[in-house]
């Protein structure tokens, strides 16, 4: 591999580009679906090229290829550099790039029993046992049960002499029951919309327990067809960490991306109301919002042993005490606000840039209420469960959710049952009303395996550590 | 596009691989076998405060394998199309289905069925274009934008592929495609922001200048907006809003595995929207950017989705269309698929009114330019909600009197083509997430908007 990476950095360099790396990525995924019994899909997958990154004239250019061979290794490294003079004829100010030591070494995502090399026979009979306890419930239109898996082998090569090689795996799982009468149409997955997902190998999917919650969601979906509209309102609302993940990703996570704030994003994923000035001093929520980017978390979807311009995985903080301290941020846009890069550049696959993508973005537990604590102690409530639909403006201000279910607390008790509830609000007035945070005894990692960014597009995979909180004032029950 | 190693955009050299891979595949104890190649080239240049910040290209190749053997499937994908990287798929789609167990009500692969030539759908313009021809379209939008005193945001991309579907069932399929899409985002100094954005077959066809200014004209505007309650509202949406009203009808509507699994809306017959909305799936309209054959090699029909308002047809793939005793239409996706056939190639009927003329209907609403970051809240009523974005503006007497802030909408997108009661003449081409639509502007009666966006 170092034939290739080090042929095209040479001949980049040859040709005047000042900085260059390149990325080498071998991509193999598979996924098993299953719809209502039936074998929907098998797939498997694999992927392999490379790109080459360069700073010319202070101007980027990138170009990538699925043909690894010395040859395409100099025609892609000149088309680099011919594609960053023409960004330089539209240029304003010249790029910079902080000054991180050469990385070097290896990483693995901790796996002890390897996804790929599970019989798929046994993969498809633990989601078909899981879709059949599904099928067990009455009234169930149509089931599905997924299985995912991807590993990258990833090695990047810079001009400064960095050289690292990563095998990052990641995988999920996931059922659902649909249950639907006219034009109601109600969906009940566990553990998660879409499945969980986490870096991790096959131990994983065994600890999910599809078959032991299969029965539970499905009688779930069945009920929520008869369960009242939630009605408007301004309640206390609790939520639960299959919701808090989501409420995190999209009200933190993305608008503390730097390269929004700079609005290199605006054209596509929208800019950020934390904009630089608001740095160290915004109150952006209460005192108990404790939240950090976090690459070095087990089991995040966003771990990794270095970013995608060759900086170490870090702990970074967003937000101190409710005060907006931090942004994920790359070796170019960190020198902007005084700071070195927090490593947050990924990529999605060898034939794209890397973006500033969230790591994982973790809301701290808090040490004196569990989850169940937080329940028992709201006396007139509801607790959501489970993100449905999730929407918010471009500058990550007002935004809108939806649940699977969500359940009335009355006197710290959970009780009646709603359908198609939804909370909207304003960002930082939501974080602000936050009076409780549960414990580490319900912290756990959540996956974000479909985050969409950058043109042209980029799936990214993004973790999210959350315990579950409580909020005031909000508003609910929104009306079409 | 600069000669690369690969196939480019030659569809011949497509369809050779495909055939290789079908025999590889035979040659190992497939009954039947499938392949599917798309081969090409894009690039796309990336503008943010008025200078290129991000600018790419790449070549790739993916290749899908259904590997069939009696009622046993195996699908396997790659990016490589050397001789290890077919032996290796080959394997791997052939151990996949002598895993899995037989699909009871597996159709088989679709019948070989001959596709009409589809010269429209390539441009050696776009084919050929530079990093510089970007460039240049890049800059002529910065000049608009710094002309008016706003900031341009946006890119301008290519795409060059060939396309080929080779089965054992005698299916010979290719073809070549090309798009290119320009867009920008304007933002003025006084919280102003405009969109506009042209798709086109060839690349030299878009008018990066006109564009630009469309833009900038809008930021301009739309500076210092104020605040306006949430309510009902009749609306005027532009062609960028509408777009996504046709998207999500197709996605959670117009697709027969949504309507077998009882969560679309539609019944055939069912009147959903007013007698001016006729919506079809077009694939050939040279409106359009368009497509010959599906991921299945079956050519794609015509369908009359709406026809003046009322429920007509529905794409189907092979699977769903087995199912119902009938042919497909040709809009399957790439298999192993869960999610249905869609329509990507939507086409509005236009109207006859100007966009003066609709907003000359309004006495008291919103002039709205796009919608942004929808999704659902009731997939068979097709609720939806999101915000609006770049330019959003009070109508008063059937005149714009002025910008207000951002609104969230919770609203069924059903009621809004119910609700159309005009209909612009002019239509344009604007790439959604289901492919390339052809959309006009309409008037709708009554929108609802259920919050508003903080000034912070």
């Amino acid at each position: 591999m170092r034939d290739l990476t080090s042929r095209a950095l040479d001949t980049a360099s040859a040709l005047g580009a000042a900085y260059a790396d390149v990325r080498v990525v071998r991509r193999v995924e598979e996924s098993i679906t299953i719809k209502t019994g039936r074998l929907e899909g098998v797939a498997g997958g694999e992927s392999e090229g490379f790109g080459v990154r360069v700073l010319v004239d202070g101007a980027w250019g990138f170009a990538a290829s699925h043909h690894l061979s010395p040859a395409e290794a100099d025609r892609v490294a000149a088309e680099a550099v011919r594609i960053a003079r023409a960004s330089a004829t539209a240029l304003r100010t010249p790029v910079r790039l902080d000054d991180r030591p050469p990385a070097q070494g290896r990483y693995e995502t901790p796996v002890r029993e390897d996804p790929f090399a599970v019989p798929l026979d046994h993969k498809i009979a633990d989601l078909m046992a899981a879709d059949a306890s599904l099928r067990h419930v009455d009234g169930i239109a149509w089931t599905e049960t997924t299985f995912g898996a991807q590993r990258e082998d990833k090695t990047f090569a810079a001009s400064d002499g960095s050289y690292t090689q990563q095998l990052i795996t990641h995988v999920g799982a996931g059922l659902e029951a649909n249950a639907i009468d006219g034009d109601e149409h109600q969906r009940r997955s566990y553990p998660d919309n879409g499945g969980a997902w986490a870096s991790a190998g096959y131990e994983f999917i065994r600890g999910l327990d599809l078959v032991g919650n299969a029965e539970r969601v499905a009688s779930e979906a069945r009920e929520l067809l008869t369960a009242p509209p939630l009605p408007p309102g301004t309640r206390t609302i609790v939520l639960h960490p299959s919701q808090l993940y989501m409420q995190v990703h999209e009200s933190c996570g993305h608008p503390t991306e730097l390269d929004r704030a700079y609005g290199t994003e605006a054209s596509y994923a929208g800019t950020s109301f934390l904009t630089p000035d608001l740095l160290g001093e915004f109150r952006y929520g209460s005192e108990l919002c404790d939240i950090v980017a976090d690459a070095t978390v087990e089991g995040g979807l966003g771990s990794f042993g270095w970013d995608d311009e060759g900086v170490a995985a870090q702990r970074v903080p967003l937000i101190k005490e409710g005060i907006f301290v931090g942004y994920l941020s790359s070796r170019e846009t960190a020198p902007r606000i005084g700071r070195q890069s927090g490593g947050a550049m990924r990529a999605d696959g060898w034939n794209r840039i890397p973006l500033i993508r969230m790591t994982n973005v973790n809301l701290l537990p808090r040490d004196g209420m569990t989850f169940d604590d937080i329940v028992a102690d709201t006396d007139d409530g509801l607790l959501f469960e489970t993100n449905r639909s999730w929407s918010i403006d471009d500058r990550r201000l007002n935004f809108q959710f939806g649940t699977e279910v969500c359940r009335e607390i009355k006197g710290g008790k959970v009780g009646r049952l709603y359908r198609n509830a939804t909370y909207t609000g304003i960002t930082y007035e939501l974080w602000r009303s936050m009076d409780a945070v549960g414990d580490a005894s319900s912290w756990k990692m959540w996956g974000t395996p479909n985050c969409g960014k950058g043109e042209p597009g980029q799936s990214g995979h993004v973790g999210h550590g959350v315990s579950g909180a409580r909020f005031r004032n909000v508003r609910v029950g929104v009306v079409a | 596009m600069s000669a690369t190693h690969g196939i480019g955009g030659d569809p011949e050299e497509a369809l050779e691989l495909a055939r290789r891979v079908v025999q590889a595949a035979e040659a190992v104890g497939a009954d039947e076998a499938e392949a599917l190649v798309v081969a090409g080239e894009s690039a796309l240049t990336r503008f943010a405060n008025s200078e290129i910040h991000q600018n790419v290209a790449s070549t790739e190749v993916y290749v899908n394998l259904r590997f069939v053997r009696g009622k046993r499937v195996g699908v396997a994908s790659t990016g490589r199309m050397d001789v290890e990287g077919v032996r290796a798929l080959v394997e791997r789609a052939g151990a996949i289905a002598a895993h899995v167990d037989e699909l009871e009500d597996w159709p088989g692969l679709p019948e070989a069925d001959a596709t009409a030539p589809l010269p429209q759908a390539w441009s050696d313009n776009t084919a050929q274009a530079s990093p510089e021809l970007r460039a240049e379209g890049a800059r002529a939008v910065i000049a608009a934008a710094d002309e008016a005193g706003v900031t341009a945001f946006g890119s301008f991309s290519h795409d060059a592929e060939a396309l080929a579907v080779a089965s054992s069932k005698g299916t010979a399929v290719a073809e070549r495609r090309t798009s290119s899409q320009l867009l920008t985002v304007t933002m003025g100094p006084d919280k102003g922001t405009g969109y506009a954005e042209q798709c086109h077959v060839d690349a030299t066809a878009v008018d990066a200048t006109a564009i630009g200014h469309e833009a900038a004209q809008l930021a301009c505007a739309s500076a210092n907006p104020v605040e306006l309650a949430p309510g009902d509202y009749p609306v005027v949406l532009t062609s960028y809003a509408v777009v996504d009203v046709v998207d999500m009808l197709g996605y959670l509507g117009f697709t027969a595995l949504a309507v077998q699994e009882d969560r679309s809306f539609y019944e055939p017959g069912k009147r959903v929207g007013s007698t001016l909305v006729s919506l079809a799936d077009d694939s050939r309209d040279p409106a359009g950017l368009p497509v010959g054959f599906d991921a299945e090699g079956v050519p794609k029909q015509r369908l009359e989705l709406l026809a003046n308002g009322v429920c007509r047809d529905l794409p189907f793939d092979t699977q769903t269309a087995a199912r119902v005793g009938r042919r497909s239409t040709g809009h399957g996706l790439p298999a192993p698929n869960p999610y249905g056939p869609f329509p990507t190639n939507m086409v509005m009927a236009a109207g006859d009114q100007s966009i003066e003329e609709l907003i000359g209907g309004i006495d008291r609403g919103l002039l709205v330019t796009r919608f942004w970051y929808t999704n659902p809240v009731h997939q068979k009523k097709v609720i939806i909600t999101g915000m609006t974005r770049d330019g959003t503006f009070l109508v008063e007497g059937g005149r714009i009197v002025g910008p207000v802030r951002n609104l969230r909408f919770t609203q069924s997108y059903l009621d809004v083509v119910a609700g159309v009661e005009a209909v612009s003449r002019e239509r344009r081409c604007i790439k959604g997430f289901l492919g390339g639509s052809v959309v006009p502007a309409v008037r709708v009666s009554s929108f609802t908007f259920t919050g508003v966006t903080a000034d912070n």
